[in-house]
């Protein structure tokens, strides 16, 4: 009975977006995409009657161990895969591994502000936008190499993030979701519009690539060549290094002092600054240690392509970045670099359904947090959590 | 002084649509401590729906015999819809999660908003959708002023909405209890009143506000699209915080001055940063008065 309510309900929302255009109505579209919502609530009904019995999530892990290859050997054989990557790559896979490492660099990022401290950041992508345009313009005015640019970069990122995070982490914390969205939009249109700096929609062109030095010995005195780093292997290993940089401090920052008073602010604000945890302190260390982190990505993202413009640093960048680190699994390293590989992978594999992507990407996050909120591969911690919550809510 | 007195009018104007998504922001905030991202989108629905019944119409020829009624179907339609997107969402996105954590919650918003906007893309298209021309280009002058018959039609309309809508508050047993839960809904569940109920009817309204606003810009600016809803979305509720988030009267207010600000940035400092400063706004208020202007108190109880 639910099921015809839903179906009728769809049909009525359906049928005047789809089923009307000019003056005749027109059927197939509509009728086309009933059946595929039909078909799909029948799968579910069939679930919910005949399947519910059976679990497909295994029970215990302890147990399943013994039969696994050992742990080392396969985190040797990752990392083997990683670093060989682009040697047996084409160019074009090359292209796709660096974009999911500067994604996973953002998702890291992003994941210290929402998964950590549980700070909604919607306009995220603004300090990757920062760092790349603080690389742009050093870079093209005054000559300034990466290895300089990319400090100042994420100075510049905190010191924006600073600002616009101090007014607003002292209010309580979905203002700051709609403030930092306001931010992002602010940023990218500025950067449209002051022509004289950023050369608006034109993008800025002419960055340097980042630069190496590296000793040759010639005729028995030591010089220094310089080499620009263009090629994707080179840029493959720089973002494999900041991404990993990246990884390594954000799973120190998650066991530190610092981590865990993220933590406790993200689960009871009061509780942590009755324990004596400057909460305000801690949110702002949140937002902008993630600004730097998307500066190094912007920075990075700035050398690779060379040339920057404002239309890469649209909204829907940000939700792209959000969608990793809510589908990975807030607070959790692995999921994010699964989330990340997901959302920048598929797209590329399925590329006839790209008009799809953010429609499925927006349905999956509500799906997310509707029916798995801890996210596909959560963060341990986290995990126990809901479980212990489940446990709760279940006990009568 | 001409030029002065002109930028009220499309202040208004532009003001009085803004105040109309603000109170759907607004309302639902009040209730559920939500920040509802899809209602930019429900919005960009009512514009769209607008658009089809006109078009719809003027294809059968009904809109030249009668206007006016082709104009009251497109709204009332409009609404309808928005109400039973917005009793969807509720249900789909919103419900399951009652009790959750509010980052669960806003992410869930957000999902749908992403969803929703891109699903009018999949639909409608990535152009624009221009409305049929009918009534929309008379005018009359006042000392020099121009008005337009739509700018008098959208600040009236909206203006008697939201007369209707304080009647409703005020006046009815719904609206008491959609007060009530506001103030503290486990309280007001133990006397009886159905939260759930009281929360979709919060929502209906809001929706059915914005589907007459979504209709208003699309008659206003010609044209709808598909990510229309994102930026109106964010200045009203910039509006919604400026008045005091949870305060009806403050919306208003707020999406007034909003729109009064928008124009006249626009028109004396500089137009291609006109929707800058609705964010600065937002953040100034955040600094130095975060209740708003109408602020009542917002303690931290209420988180």
């Amino acid at each position: 009975m639910k099921f015809v309510i839903v179906l009728i309900w769809a049909f009525i929302l359906l049928f005047p977006m789809l089923g009307i255009e000019g003056g005749r109505f027109v059927w197939d579209r509509v009728l086309k995409v009933m059946a595929v919502i039909t078909a799909a609530g029948m799968l579910v009904l069939i679930y919910h009657y005949f399947l519910k019995g059976l679990s497909f999530r295994p029970k215990t892990f302890d147990a399943s161990t013994k039969h696994r290859p050992p742990r080392k050997l396969l985190i040797g054989l990752g990392v083997a895969g990683v670093l060989a990557l682009p040697w047996i790559a084409d160019n074009y896979t090359r292209d796709i591994a660096i974009n999911v490492l500067i994604y996973i660099s953002l998702g890291l990022g992003l994941n210290i502000v929402i998964g950590l401290a549980g700070l909604l950041d919607l306009g995220y992508i603004a300090f990757y936008a920062v760092g790349a345009y603080t690389y742009a313009l050093l870079n093209t005015n005054f000559g300034v190499p990466f290895w300089l640019a990319l400090p100042v970069g994420c100075v510049i990122s905190a010191g924006v993030g600073g600002f616009i995070g101090y007014p607003t982490l002292k209010m309580r914390g979905d203002y700051l979701a709609i403030v930092t969205l306001g931010f992002g939009e602010i940023i990218r249109i500025v950067l449209n519009n002051w022509d004289s700096v950023t050369k608006g929609p034109n993008g800025i062109l002419g960055i340097k690539a980042p630069g190496l030095f590296y000793p040759v010995v010639e005729n028995g005195s030591i010089e220094f060549a310089h080499l620009y780093l263009k090629n994707l292997i080179w840029l493959y290993y720089l973002i494999l290094a900041i991404a990993v940089l990246i990884m390594l401090a954000v799973y120190r920052l998650n066991t530190s002092r610092i981590g865990r008073a993220w933590m406790a602010v993200r689960e009871d604000e009061t509780a942590a600054e009755l324990t004596g945890i400057h909460t305000t302190r801690m949110k702002l260390y949140a937002y902008m240690l993630g600004a730097i982190f998307a500066g190094f990505a912007g920075a990075f993202f700035a050398a690779k392509v060379r040339y920057v413009n404002p239309s890469s640093f649209i909204f829907l960048e940000s939700a792209l970045v959000l969608c990793i680190v809510v589908l990975g699994g807030m607070g959790s390293i692995r999921g994010i670099i699964i989330g990340a590989v997901a959302i920048i992978v598929l797209p590329e594999m399925f590329r006839g359904l790209a008009l799809y992507r953010m429609a499925a990407f927006g349905g999956a996050m509500t799906a997310m947090m509707v029916f798995r909120p801890e996210g596909l591969l959560p963060a341990k911690r986290k995990a126990q959590e809901v479980e212990m919550e489940r446990k709760i809510a279940d006990t009568p | 002084m001409e030029v002065f007195f002109q930028q009220i009018i499309n202040g208004l104007t532009l003001g009085s649509i803004y105040a109309l998504i603000a109170l759907g922001y607004t309302m639902v905030y009040g209730i559920i401590q939500l920040i509802n991202f899809a209602h930019g989108e429900i919005f960009a629905a009512g514009g769209y729906i607008g658009v089809i019944v006109l078009s719809f119409m003027q294809a059968r020829g009904v809109l030249d015999t009668h206007p006016f009624l082709g104009l009251l179907l497109a709204f009332v339609l409009a609404m309808i819809y928005c109400a039973f997107l917005a009793v969807a969402l509720e249900t789909v996105a919103y419900r399951p999660l009652r009790g959750a954590s509010r980052l669960a919650l806003l992410l869930s918003a957000l999902g749908m908003s992403i969803f929703l906007s891109n699903g009018m893309m999949l639909a409608q298209g990535v152009y624009d959708k221009a409305y049929p021309h009918f009534f929309t280009s008379g005018g009359f002058e006042v000392g020099g002023v121009i008005v337009t018959n739509m700018q008098v039609f959208i600040i009236i309309g909206s203006v008697l909405l939201m007369i209707g809508l304080n009647l409703f508050v005020n006046r009815t047993r719904l609206g008491k209890a959609m007060r009530s839960t506001a103030q503290d809904r486990v309280m007001s569940a133990i006397l009886g009143i159905n939260a759930n109920k009281t929360i979709v009817t919060t929502f209906v309204i809001g929706a059915v506000l914005a589907a007459a606003a979504g209709v208003m810009v699309g008659l206003y600016y010609g044209s709808v699209r598909f990510d229309m809803g994102f930026i109106p979305g964010i200045k009203a509720f910039s509006a919604a915080v400026l008045g005091g988030i949870g305060n009806l009267t403050g919306a208003m207010l707020g999406g007034m001055i909003i729109g009064m600000v928008e124009i006249f940035a626009a028109g004396y400092l500089a137009s291609e940063y006109k929707d800058v400063f609705a964010f600065i706004i937002l953040i100034l208020v955040l600094y130095f008065r975060p209740t708003g202007i109408m602020g009542e108190q917002v303690d931290d109880t209420r988180v």
